[in-house]
């Protein structure tokens, strides 16, 4: 078998002085789905930014592609939905001009050739923006700002697409349209990880869920439950393979 | 078109085009990120210069181009690396600059009328040695902005995006400040070190009033950009006014002209998309599935 997509081995990290990984342990395979989920504060994000080279490791060992993420230069295979409201800057941007961005990890230089076009029509069409690629960003709504991240990020054809938070403020309409971009995406072979703060739509697409707290993994398996009373804010989940002590996941606080 | 013959105002008016062409080519990326004053900051550094350009009696352009590039270069790294206490950093560096320069002029001796030429732009002192600074200068910004305006644009509107997909972003940071600091002693001779940053940012917020793309965006920020440098420098030409003052008020009358126009038009983009959420607003009940499982 291929190495793993992501290969986290021991991560720690710290923002400031504060200890936020404290050994992370997390793999994504060839194919895989993954979720990491944890209450805010639990290190997440840290995580993902991590992966991705944003956050420094104090210590432990990050792999992308079997390739020791320091060295690592594929970034087209890659594609990043940062944790964001906007799309929009201090000047108009159409959707197609934001998601052609997504083609410089292919073409760092030069003119975009008609591939890369394609391309951007392509990943515009996936998040059902087709019709509005030529309206300014600052006019979408703020789910039609998380379709145009996600079609920015899909626009370099990546094998691994990494997401923070893409539900995050988005209109019921717009996670449907996500979900259904993602299942397409995974169908065709590419690996992802996101960070979600609950499973919602997404649950039946996801293989695997990663729960931190406090920057420890404590859990590592099939996507927990959300169920009738265990789902309830505040409720302490006990997952059935955990052995001693309550899992308190804080999915839903 | 007798504003054509003297040699003066053939030099005025090449200085004024490459103005008008380069400081909304980089001032649009300032905006972009939301650094609208940088280009203020980077002319009071570059005062510096020019006070060190009559002191040891060289150029005070390239003078000033060298003190602008490195303050620029300054204010990106406290940018980049700075901690909470950077903009007090930044107006030590403005202050310094401006103080230094004053202080440096009058150790050189130069009359207060040449200082007043640096701050407020004088056309008429524009010499055939500045209108080819003037012009170098400005061919190195052109080539910049927009040979490498897909990398500039990722890296103005998302910064740690642009980081993911491998491009230098350090680097290229640093390429709009340099940028900048030039364009800076590009407009220097026209508008003046206190009003460039007018002419950066002042058309590029006009074009944004009727635009909805970045592309057109530029394009119609130059064409204000050149629109009021050249039809200030020939106000000048018949009306005893100074060209900096004259050319930002022209902008920023462009900009209010915009504005006007541009109302209706919004109102209307407003009320299609309120008529659009309306329709929206009656198809929701009933088809919206429950999102969790839970029992109420």
């Amino acid at each position: 078998m291929s190495a793993p997509v992501i290969s986290v081995r021991g991560a720690t990290a710290a923002l400031g002085s504060r200890p936020v990984l404290r050994g992370v342990d997390l793999t994504v395979n060839h194919g895989e789905v993954v979720a990491l989920l944890g209450a805010n504060g639990s290190g997440k994000s840290t995580a993902v930014r991590a992966v991705i080279g944003q956050v420094p490791l104090t210590g432990g060992a990050i792999e992308l592609f079997g390739t020791e993420q320091k060295r690592f230069r594929d970034w087209a295979r890659v594609g990043y939905v940062p944790q964001r409201t906007t799309a929009a800057s201090g000047v108009p941007a159409t959707i197609r001009e934001v998601v052609a961005s997504g083609r410089l990890s292919r073409r760092k230089l030069g003119f975009l050739t008609r591939t890369d076009r394609a391309a951007v029509e392509r990943a515009i069409e996936l998040v059902g923006l087709a019709d509005r690629a030529k309206d300014s960003v600052s006019a979408l709504s703020g789910g039609q700002h998380q379709r145009v991240l996600i079609a920015r990020a899909l626009a370099a054809e990546p094998e691994l697409l990494i997401m923070d938070e893409p539900m995050a403020g988005v209109d019921l309409a717009s996670q449907e349209i996500l979900a259904a971009t993602l299942r397409e995406q995974v169908a065709g072979g590419t690996s992802v990880l996101l960070v979600l703060h609950e499973l919602g739509p997404l649950e039946p697409l996801i293989d695997r869920a990663v729960v931190l707290r406090d920057g420890c993994v404590v859990h590592d398996g099939p996507p927990p439950k959300a169920v009738g009373q265990h789902a309830l804010p505040g409720h302490d989940h006990v997952h059935p393979h955990a052995a001693d002590e309550p899992l308190r996941t804080g999915l839903l606080t | 078109m007798e504003f054509l013959e003297p040699a003066f105002m053939q030099r005025s008016l090449l200085a004024a085009v490459l103005v008008g062409i380069t400081a909304p080519a980089v001032g649009i990326y300032l905006v972009q990120r939301r650094q609208a004053l940088m280009g203020d900051g980077i002319g009071h550094v570059a005062m510096t210069g020019v006070g060190l350009g009559f002191l040891l009696n060289s150029s005070p352009v390239w003078m000033a181009t060298l003190v602008a590039v490195a303050g620029a270069v300054l204010m990106e790294l406290i940018r980049a690396y700075g901690k909470t206490r950077g903009d007090l950093a930044l107006a030590l560096l403005f202050y310094g600059g401006m103080a230094g320069g004053v202080m440096l002029m009058s150790i050189a001796d130069g009359s207060n009328a040449n200082l007043l030429s640096y701050l407020f732009g004088s056309l008429s002192t524009v010499s055939d040695a500045d209108v080819t600074a003037i012009a170098l200068l400005a061919a190195f910004v052109v080539l910049v902005t927009v040979g490498l305006r897909r990398q500039l644009f990722a890296v103005s509107q998302d910064e740690e995006f642009a980081r993911v997909t491998g491009l230098p972003v350090r680097a290229l940071n640093l390429l709009i400040a340099v940028t900048a600091a030039v364009t800076v002693t590009v407009a220097m001779r026209v508008v003046g070190l206190l009003l460039v940053s007018a002419l950066m940012v002042v058309p590029v917020a006009a074009a944004q009033q009727l635009s909805k793309s970045f592309r057109t965006t530029f394009v119609l920020a130059v064409v204000i950009g050149v629109g009021v440098t050249l039809s200030g420098t020939i106000t000048t030409y018949y009306q005893d006014v100074p060209p900096g003052a004259t050319i930002v008020l022209l902008a920023i009358g462009v900009f209010i002209a915009l504005t006007v126009l541009a109302t209706p038009l919004a109102r209307r983009r407003a009320r299609a998309a309120e008529a659009a959420s309306a329709e929206c607003d009656m198809a929701v009940p009933g088809t919206r599935p429950p999102t969790d499982d839970i029992t109420v």
